[in-house]
């Protein structure tokens, strides 16, 4: 046997196990994503109920979108506003928390457990609990603050409190910024806060100086998975507005989304809405590509950042 | 700098980490009120986090009446509400259909993600990177820019909606999440031990069996978890599939319906928000230790 059969057959060895093992994932990508990628792409320009046969439109349907869908550019700022408010107060809490628990002398088990359990709390029953918990009238949120003399706002019944009602909510669940919080925290060198001490720095000049530049890599990667996250914003605001209106109707029920006033309307909502309320496919596919786009960027730069964070082992 | 001065001023600046330093009266008594301050925000953040828990547990056992009044204790507990959700006709359905979809999903997820996370992590080949490109972008991808194609696929080519199929098959070709997370992992298995076990006369897929996967079991029961949970927690892909069908509905999907069905009766419904909250909660408390070690595995570190 020569060794230059030998090495060749082992290429193309080595070429078919790589393939069989990716297989799985390979038939995967294209049958779940690229193929319906290309059909929605394809949609987006036709005029299609989902029965007959789609016709070709070019770009009506965005043309409908953008400037006659009534529901298109409230349910856009209102997932810019989710985008920005409920990403940073998120990373914020999430390091207050941390750094909290990370300062902990005794039952540090114990606080981390519960600071982190809500975060799995299934979003239908967290929406569910907090649209009791924040109901005007009878729930104990407003039953408390009017006890102590605060203002009672209506929550998820009132446009401007319904978004901080959810984030809120959001912020309830900051358990896994928490732990990849606290994780970082525990791995910044105690020699550099000495240093920085020794040169005079105080408590405020050692978190700018010294905690700030060691984490900043991971509260990068927390914003940008955050935003990503909250772009996708669809469970909680769906359940909180359908039991704020007391419309929640199960299947079927067409209702009109987004109560009170449209404030709890997303970009993922409009899917829903424009393809299996109104079935008009033409129109729901050009919002699933916007909410692409939007994905897109943000991996992009998640993957351009995130270089140093996790393709460490090539 | 005398010794004296050298201390004083690190006090002052808050260095009562640093353990070489003499314990004087006044380094006692900031440490002292920094342990007070400290652990009294932790406490304050307890409530915060579990007071919801309470809320919900307290009203799920008031009577009908007490249940719509602004009263936070309940006067008599009446215990049989969890009874009443329970016995609802449909709930125990949904159990089942969210159990099975949940262990399924996570069972076929596993047993396909393993073998391709194990090939983007050791394996060399052109397009590496591309995959892992197209794995992480994947991985945030909202499941609503293919649903429309997805549903016609499902609905119309092979007449599964009003099942939970359409969510449990595409599990069988990887999850991107857990193929990212495991090949994460993955990369810090040293390769002298594949390279030893192909030695021992082992072919890859023996060397992954045999001697990774041992390794690699907190990164597979977290990744396990981490499924088990995004299954049980969905909403969205039952609302696209299942809503025709009350049979196949999951305890999500079910939740929602139950909520109209008692419309004033927030003890009722409480009762049932808390009956799907209790699986995850409880599985937290025994599963604990893969869960809270299986965020940072992700390894994203700094």
């Amino acid at each position: 046997m020569s060794t230059t059969v030998t090495l060749q057959s082992r290429r193309r060895r080595e070429r078919w196990r790589t393939v069989a093992f990716l297989s799985p994932w390979l038939l995967g990508t294209g049958l779940f994503f690229l193929y319906p990628l290309a059909a929605t792409a394809y949609f987006s320009f036709t005029k299609y109920d989902g029965f007959t046969s789609p016709r070709w439109v070019g770009l009506g349907n965005w043309d409908y979108v953008v400037h006659t869908y009534p529901l298109f550019w409230p349910a856009l700022r209102n997932t810019l506003w989710l985008v920005v408010v409920v990403v940073t107060l998120r990373v914020l809490f999430g390091l207050a928390v941390g750094m909290l628990v990370v300062k902990l002398k005794r039952g540090v088990g114990v606080f981390r457990t519960l600071f982190y359990a809500p975060f799995l709390a299934p979003p239908v029953a967290a929406t569910m609990a907090f649209a009791f918990m924040l109901n005007p009238g009878t729930g104990p949120v407003d039953t408390i603050l009017g006890k102590l003399g605060l203002p009672q706002p209506g929550w998820f019944n009132d446009p401007t409190w319904a978004k901080p009602a959810l984030t809120l909510m959001a912020l309830w669940g900051i358990g896994d910024l928490m732990i990849i919080f606290m994780a970082s925290l525990l791995d910044v060198p105690r020699e550099q806060y000495e240093a920085a001490a020794l040169d005079g720095a105080g408590a405020v000049g050692r978190f700018r100086f010294v905690t700030l530049p060691n984490i900043a890599p991971i509260l990068l990667f927390a914003a940008v998975t955050g935003v990503i996250q909250a772009m996708q914003y669809y469970t909680e605001p769906l359940i909180a507005g359908k039991v704020a209106s007391g419309q929640i109707g199960g299947a079927g029920q067409q209702v009109e989304p987004g109560y009170p006033d449209k404030s709890t309307l997303t970009l993922p909502q409009l899917v829903y809405n424009l393809g299996f309320q109104r079935f008009d496919t033409g129109a729901a596919c050009v919002v699933a590509l916007v909410l692409f786009g939007l994905a897109m960027v943000f991996s992009a730069f998640l993957m351009r950042r995130g270089n140093g964070l996790w393709v460490a082992g090539d | 700098m005398s010794d004296d001065t050298l201390v004083a001023s690190d006090i002052r600046l808050g260095l009562h980490e640093a353990d070489d330093i003499p314990r004087r009266p006044s380094w006692r008594r900031h440490a002292a009120l920094e342990w007070i301050a400290v652990h009294a925000l932790a406490v304050a953040a307890a409530l915060f986090f579990v007071l919801p828990f309470v809320f919900v547990s307290l009203t799920a056992v008031m009577t009908d009446q007490q249940a719509l009044t602004r009263d936070l204790w309940p006067s008599t507990w009446q215990w049989h509400n969890i009874v009443t959700v329970w016995t609802t006709p449909g709930f125990l359905t949904w159990w089942r259909n969210t159990l099975f979809y949940a262990t399924v999903g996570t069972a076929l997820s596993l047993v396909s993600s393993i073998p391709v996370a194990y090939a983007l992590a050791r394996f060399r080949f052109r397009g590496r990177n591309l995959a892992m490109m197209v794995v992480i972008s994947t991985m945030m991808l909202p499941p609503q820019v293919v649903i429309v194609p997805m549903y016609l696929f499902w609905a119309r080519q092979l007449h599964l909606s009003g099942s939970l199929w359409p969510l449990i098959i595409p599990l069988a070709f990887g999850d991107p999440f857990s193929i990212f997370l495991l090949r994460q992992f993955l990369l810090t298995i040293p390769k002298e031990y594949v390279d030893a076990a192909k030695v021992d006369g082992c072919g890859e897929l023996r060397a992954l069996l045999r001697v990774v996967l041992p390794m690699a079991k907190p990164a597979i029961l977290a990744v396990a978890l981490f499924q088990f949970f995004s299954c049980w927690n969905d909403y969205f892909g039952p609302q696209i599939y299942a809503s025709e069908n009350p049979s196949a509905w999951t305890l999500s999907y079910g939740l929602e319906s139950f909520k109209s069905a008692h419309q004033t009766n927030w003890n009722l419904t409480m009762a049932a928000t808390l009956l799907v909250m209790a699986p995850v909660i409880i599985v937290f408390f025994f599963a604990q230790k893969a869960f809270i070690e299986g965020v940072p595995l992700t390894g994203v570190k700094g």
